[in-house]
């Protein structure tokens, strides 16, 4: 049909003999298989550091933010760093689930799910640290716009740092929804085919019921174009906003007009890499080599490649600006972040953020799943370093001499932000044993299209479909061959026990289909079951009620849900 | 009492669509299709009425705007208007471009969240409802084509059976 066609010069993004329940089966697996020794391992060391992490706050808030290494020059260092880096690896979910939603990139799919999982943790992680920082949590709902209890003084919304409170917490409610309105079909899915009855309780609750309508689907599409248009402007104005709070100070090094696109472009270019550490892990334990293919991963590698080389221009955009501004504490500023005490963080941030990506030109490298994996660490420190080079190398040398000084961490920043990496990686591990960590419904939709298996037969001139002439044909209920069953006939005898035999001597049958939810079919099944009169409906209870739905094994609850009971005592007494 | 209908499985989308075209060229109504992922061009071919969710979502993101406008006017300008950093409080036109973000954030949220909500309760999808798929296989590979039987059941058995249905379950609703 026509509208599965691609080019054939595209690449398959789904490898292997795979139909649609082939993605069903590999992609619950994960969810619905034992987590192993190495998951377990992982975990608990994440857990380990999460725990030193709530230690340290514990120690912070109780104690003061004298913990820190902070000084009267240094007073902003690696909590805002941290802040920084974690909101911008956050954005990469959106971009690849937005951005790329709208240009029409069928790649996404096998990630976005991923990247939405981590954007929304790392958001998270980002937050704790603006409320840590403010020494007193308890009063964080301070940056609320409500009046104080002495009159009506408001917040302040010409401040930057409000328009973040705004921001992110903007950008986190909304990606949470637009991942989790994702996640229907397939919480859907994962419980369609549970076993365990507790399973298929929480799969039922937190699907929200959904049921794969054609109108659902067409809202559902709607939605979701929707939601990212609406997000691809929120993602960019997020990491703008972030910006203003260093672009609008007159500090040198800060008071800078070109912090928004860099900030946007670092943004994505870490996120990218974050995405590839994490997806080139997750994709070989759970075993999904499949959908996340070395195609993917070279995509983003060379996503990580473009935005780095944009980063680099900013950086040497900068270091032009600054000579030519002719302010000397500009150029001072600049001069010093290279040459001064902390050019090892300038140059590290260098390598790691504009040198190292250039190796993705080629292709070899950047289809080498190894190198990949090293690269995107390489990329994670540089943007670490990238903040904690704008943000201390500005404030440690003031414009007063006699107050310069240098910044050490003590034991509690690194445990903070060692307990917010643990943090995020208990959020992830947990999400990758629960939840479809591909968004399988929209594989499925481009299976025909991109999948190997329909190309092949697309290349041989075969058609991609077969209109069956065997139709399997069911009438009725309950057919006598399941009623004949030993297990049946036990629990049969068992029903009839509770509500009571028919005697056909005693009165004739009553016409059943006077209850609501009993038609034709249901009539006929319970006459052969034996049940023919309301009197017998009448004594039904849950334990009767679940003894039918095992038998008939169709329209489960349905007989509680419409209340037979209720119903026949009511047509009972009328008689 | 309850109506008899009849359920049609097909496994796959293209055979699906084909089916639609063909039941409703015979002129017979499909009371629902269920779907395990979204077929395009479906909602046309069972001549669903486009959504007009994208539309709400504006004017979610119009209210949105109000509020801030009317909120940023209401806090800065009026209740208490003071001199931050040398930028007093003239008027709203003239302090508006330092309430651009949030005016921003609040279209976004409103139009984002509001929209969300409208789906939701249109679709009836909230936690601790029950599903209403009449079919397991419905969320795996399955699709099912429901038409409900008007002493037409042998007709619509046929032709269904000609649409290269794989299954066919008439039972109750």
């Amino acid at each position: 049909m026509a509208s599965h066609y691609e080019a054939p010069i595209r690449k398959p993004l789904v490898l292997g003999d795979k139909g649609y329940h082939d993605v069903t089966v590999d992609i619950a697996a994960p969810v619905e298989g034992k987590a192993n020794k190495h998951w377990w391992i992982v975990f608990s060391i994440a857990l380990a550091a999460f725990l030193w992490g709530v230690g340290c706050i514990i120690y912070t808030v109780s104690t003061g933010i004298g913990t820190w290494g902070l000084n009267k020059t240094v007073g902003w260092a690696w909590d805002i760093t941290n802040f920084v880096w974690w909101v911008g690896i956050g954005h990469a979910g959106t971009l690849i689930s937005a951005v790329l939603l709208l240009f029409r990139q069928k790649w996404r799919m096998a990630i976005n799910r991923s990247a939405e999982a981590m954007t929304i943790f790392s958001v998270v992680q980002a937050g704790l640290f603006p409320i840590v920082h403010m020494g007193r949590p308890w009063l964080a709902y301070w940056v609320l716009p409500i009046p104080n209890q002495f009159g009506s003084l408001w917040v302040n919304f010409n401040s930057p740092l409000l328009w973040d409170v705004f921001a992110i917490s903007t950008y986190l409610s909304v990606s949470l929804v637009f991942w989790w309105t994702g996640l229907l079909p397939d919480f859907a899915m994962i419980r369609d085919r549970a076993v365990k009855p507790f399973q298929k309780k929480i799969y039922s609750l937190i699907s929200f019921g959904w049921t794969g309508r054609a109108k659902d689907w067409q809202r559902f599409e709607e939605v979701s174009l929707v939601l990212a248009g609406l997000a691809t402007p929120l993602v960019l104005s997020v990491h703008t906003i972030v910006s203003f709070d260093f672009a609008t100070s007159v500090i040198p090094g800060w008071h800078t007009t070109i912090f928004p696109p860099y900030f946007v472009a670092g943004a994505i270019f870490s996120g990218f890499a974050m995405v590839n550490t994490l997806l080139i892990i997750m994709r070989k334990v759970c075993h999904l080599e499949s959908y996340i293919t070395v195609q993917h991963i070279e995509l983003m590698n060379i996503v990580i490649m473009l935005t780095g080389s944009i980063v680099g221009c900013a950086y040497i955009t900068e270091l032009f600006v600054a000579w030519y501004s002719g302010v000397e504490y500009e150029q001072y500023a600049f001069l010093n972040r290279a040459t001064g005490p902390y050019w090892w963080a300038y140059w590290a941030m260098m390598t790691c953020n504009v040198f190292s990506p250039q190796f993705m030109w080629f292709k070899r490298l950047r289809t080498s799943i190894m190198f990949s994996f090293f690269i995107s660490i390489v990329v994670n420190i540089g943007m670490w370093f990238e903040r904690f080079v704008i943000i201390v190398t500005s404030l440690h040398r003031d414009y007063l001499p006699s107050s310069w000084t240098m910044f050490s961490p003590t034991f509690v920043d690194i445990g903070i932000f060692i307990g917010t990496i643990g943090f995020f990686f208990v959020l992830f591990l947990l999400y990758a044993r629960t939840f479809p960590v591909i968004a399988q419904a929209e594989v499925k939709s481009i299976l025909k299209s991109s999948g190997e298996k329909y190309k092949k037969l697309r290349d041989a001139g075969k058609p991609t479909y077969t209109i069956t002439k065997t139709t399997v044909v069911k009438e009725g209920i309950v057919s006598e061959t399941a009623l004949s069953t030993e297990k049946n006939q036990e629990k049969l005898a068992v029903l009839l026990e509770a509500i009571g035999k028919y005697d056909p001597s005693t009165g004739a049958p009553d016409n059943l289909q006077e209850v609501k939810g009993i038609g034709p079919l249901m009539e006929k099944a319970l006459n052969q079951m034996g049940v023919f009169t309301f009197a017998q409906l009448s004594k039904m209870t849950q334990k009767e009620y679940d003894l039918l739905d095992s038998i008939t094994e169709s329209f489960p609850g349905r007989a509680l849900r419409d209340d037979w009971a209720g119903q026949a005592t009511i047509l009972n007494n009328k008689k | 009492m309850a109506s008899k209908v009849i359920h049609a499985f097909y496994d796959d989308d293209d055979v699906l669509m084909l089916a639609v075209k063909k039941v409703k060229a015979a002129k017979h109504h499909i009371e629902e299709v269920y779907c395990p992922f979204p077929v395009h061009g479906l909602d046309k071919a069972m001549g669903l009425a486009p959504t007009r969710l994208a539309i709400t979502s504006f004017l979610y993101g119009c209210v949105g705007l109000t509020v801030a406008v009317v909120m940023m006017n209401y806090i800065m300008i009026e209740d208490w208007p003071q001199d931050i950093g040398g930028k007093p409080s003239f008027s709203y036109l003239e302090n508006m471009p330092s309430f651009v973000p949030i005016m921003f954030e609040l279209t976004v949220f409103f139009a984002a969240h509001l929209m969300v909500i409208t789906f939701f309760l249109r679709s009836r999808l909230w936690p601790f409802k029950d599903a209403e798929n009449p079919d397991v296989r419905t969320t795996d590979d399955h699709f099912l084509m429901e038409i409900e039987i008007h002493n037409n059941e042998q007709e619509l058995k046929d032709l269904l059976m000609d649409t290269g249905a794989v299954e066919i379950n008439i039972t109750e609703k």
